[in-house]
């Protein structure tokens, strides 16, 4: 901001930095160039060392870059954690031409990485893509990019268009037989076309709706029934420093099991909300809501009364998780996972059913219709929920709550570890009758917060007089 | 009759000319024309059947699951304010209840001057930056109802809103329908060309061993 307010309408301390991004203490793999205000250009990108990570990759056999980036176990940033090197491994051999289609798509409620990444070094994600297509012989990359981020959309065009000019993109990539093209994509609004299939099917000129699996992974069929790789932006953007520093120094950050580090968006009821490079398997959750070099605490000094780990798809953790270090095992092992990395906090004057509904309708919205159990179940859970917040809850509803979402998720459902009523935590993902994860997802706020906090959905039931009843009436097409 | 500018029109031959099938093209095409006439004709539609072999029903099918393409008119400038889970812990709530108050439409309506839409959205991927609203896609974080009021201020008296949002954007907000104020533009010189999947090709040339050439000793 221009004229930096300083006091935040929340009460909370506020330091104006780079639109969220926060400096701290650490090594910066990732976004090491934001700092410098222009970031985004050319000329700042190769005056600190940008495509050297390239011209290391072009003076290697392909299949030596591929080695190089499975060596370094570069987990996919997009939420599954799936070893891309792997993931590149599974395109079938001979069939010609492969794709790459970059997921720029962000939209994850509490997830806000992949936008400073475009929008603060639109070049490393560039080289990113191109130390991917070499290595793995793809004959064009799409820049899927969400299309309500205008300002990452002009940088990656004039980026883009600098990469060209320089001979970067395009024909005979830095004076190589290596010729890509790289097609800036803009998206039109949906949160499900961040799910691989979807984003082909909507590269495509569809509607935006998941593919039936198998085959699990594009790799094998993709776009235009191609062999496809989708990665996310920030898993790109990690290979220019790969390559220009080997495997063996990305692994020598972080952990052995999740080496390098990762951008985390941590944001709610901290003192100091904002986007972090962390690194990961060494750094818990305590460290980073509470640590002087992260977030500094909770608002106000509060209590901390729950907090969402991996996004709003993931099942939301308390107190008792956090000690737990930032490892996709043990945080799975534990009932949630680290999916898009964005984690959201909530302190106890937190109204529960207020934000469990909040999630929910998310869900309920961004349904893309294709399978009933989510495209009528999400709605349910929603209206319910409605009501319940309006003081029109029915005794009956919680339970009819956890059993629709049986109906989506099947099964235990992954919940957090409950020392007080003595449960284990069942670890995630959880089983599915949908096409997609988008349905059970809706399911993960709803047992969290029933779970923990059941009295607060009873109270709203039960004393309902004692509430403000002005609002809406139950709504209509509401499930008995 | 044709619907697209003599420019767009150059345009949308060389967005459809960046994909190995012109129905790729169909966003880019919806978005050209959101931009050129702030919101989807059903002239337009017709058109992008034909530059792309849909047809009108598929465009519209398509176009229709996409929240940013409105098939009505909407106004100059659309504010979308985010309320989902983290702006919600700290304000997106009031935030939307002090637009519409002040602009005195409801979310999903437009002021009667044609200058506002009004939107609740979900997150728009700035959530550390709660509360959050966008006008015309460009972001205004850890906003009160004194940025927004001052946002509307400016815009009304035609001046450029931008210092007062996210870092790094400035200049002017251009009309609905304008995402990028530039675009990406391949010289035909510097194309590596697409690769249809049409041709059952082989391996792109940098996989293919290297022919050996005469004189060529160290193979
Ligand atoms: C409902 C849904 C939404 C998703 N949204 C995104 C997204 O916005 N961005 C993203 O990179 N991956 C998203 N994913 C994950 C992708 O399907 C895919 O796993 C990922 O892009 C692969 O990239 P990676 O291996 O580099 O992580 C989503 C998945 C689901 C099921
Ligand atoms: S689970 Fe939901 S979002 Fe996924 S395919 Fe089914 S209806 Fe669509
Ligand atoms: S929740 Fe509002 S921007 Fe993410």
């Amino acid at each position: 901001m221009a004229e930096p307010t300083t006091v935040h309408p929340a009460g909370m301390d506020y330091v104006p930095h780079a639109a969220g991004f926060v400096a701290n203490e650490g090594p910066k793999l990732l976004t090491s160039r934001f700092p410098y205000e222009d970031s985004y250009t050319l000329d700042r990108a190769l005056a600190t060392g940008a495509y050297v990570g390239l011209k290391s990759a072009l003076g290697r056999a392909p299949d030596d870059v591929h080695a190089e980036v499975r060596e370094a176990t570069l987990l996919g940033r997009g939420g599954a954690g799936f070893p891309a090197g792997v993931k590149w491994g599974f395109c079938p051999e001979g069939v010609w031409p492969r794709y790459l289609v970059v997921n720029g798509d962000e939209s994850e409620p509490g997830t806000y990485k992949d936008r400073l990444l475009m929008e603060r070094d639109p070049h490393q994600l560039i080289e990113g893509c191109l130390i991917a297509c070499y290595a793995l012989g793809l004959s064009q990359c799409f820049l899927y990019v969400r299309g309500e981020m205008a300002l990452a959309q002009e940088r990656l065009a004039t980026a883009l268009n600098d990469a060209y000019a320089a001979g970067y993109v395009g024909r005979n990539v830095c004076d190589t037989d290596f010729s890509v093209d790289i097609t800036l994509h803009w998206g039109a609004g949906a949160y499900i076309v961040g799910e691989e299939t979807a984003l082909i099917e909507s590269l495509e000129g569809n509607r935006g709706m998941p593919r039936l699996k198998p085959p699990y992974f594009p790799a094998a069929i993709g776009l235009y029934g191609k062999p496809t790789i989708v990665n996310n932006v920030e898993t790109l953007a990690n290979l220019p420093w790969i390559l220009e520093h080997g495997a063996a120094a990305y692994k020598g950050h972080g952990s052995e099991a999740s080496p390098g580090t990762r951008l985390f968006a941590i944001s709610g009821h901290v003192v100091r909300p904002g986007v972090y490079e962390v690194e990961q398997g060494v750094t818990t959750f305590r460290d980073l809501f509470y640590g002087d070099n992260f977030c500094r605490g909770i608002r106000d000094g509060n209590d901390l009364k729950a907090f969402i780990p991996g996004g709003a798809s993931a099942p939301w953790f308390f107190e008792e998780q956090l000690d737990l270090p930032l490892e996709a095992r043990d945080v799975g092992a534990a009932g949630s996972m680290l999916g898009s990395g964005a984690m959201v906090v909530m302190d106890h004057t937190t109204d529960i059913v207020k934000a469990c509904l909040r999630v929910v309708r998310f869900f309920a919205r961004e349904s893309c219709g294709k399978c009933s159990p989510c495209r009528e179940g999400t709605s349910w859970e929603e209206k319910i929920l409605e009501r319940i917040l309006d003081g029109h809850g029915r005794p009956a509803d919680l339970d009819l709550l956890l059993d629709i979402g049986e109906n989506i998720s099947p099964g235990p459902y992954p919940v957090a570890a409950h020392g007080s009523e003595g449960l284990d935590a069942v670890s995630f993902p959880p089983r599915q009758t949908t096409i997609c994860p988008l349905g059970p997802s809706s399911v993960a706020p709803i047992t969290s917060a029933l779970r923990r906090f059941r009295s607060e959905f009873e109270a709203r039931i039960t004393r309902r007089d004692s509430l403000s009843v002005q609002a809406a009436p139950v709504a209509e097409g509401a499930p008995a | 009759m044709t619907y697209f500018t003599e420019a767009n029109a150059r345009t949308a031959a060389e967005v459809i000319a960046n994909y190995p099938r012109p129905r790729s093209a169909i966003i880019p095409l919806l978005h050209l024309a959101q931009e050129q006439e702030g919101w989807v004709t059903r002239d337009a539609m017709v058109e992008i059947a034909e530059l792309t072999g849909a047809t009108p029903a598929e465009i519209l099918g398509t176009g229709s699951f996409y929240e940013m393409f409105k098939f009505h008119p909407v106004g100059r400038y659309v504010v979308n304010v985010c309320t989902n889970i983290s702006c919600q812990l700290l304000g997106g709530e009031e935030l939307l209840h002090h637009v519409e108050e002040s602009l005195g439409v409801h979310a999903g309506g437009t002021t009667d001057d044609g200058m506002f839409t009004v939107e609740d959205v979900e997150c728009v991927a700035a959530c550390t930056e709660a509360p959050c609203f966008t006008v015309n896609y460009r972001y205004f974080h850890r906003a009160d109802p004194d940025t927004f009021d001052a946002v509307v201020d400016d815009l009304r008296s035609g001046r450029s809103p931008l210092a007062r949002g996210a870092q790094g954007d400035d200049g002017h907000v251009p009309a609905h329908g304008t995402l990028g104020r530039l675009r990406q533009h391949v010289p035909d010189d510097r194309r590596a060309g697409v690769v249809s999947p049409e041709e059952a090709g082989e391996a792109p040339v940098w996989l293919r061993p290297a022919p050996a050439t005469a004189g060529d000793s160290d193979g």
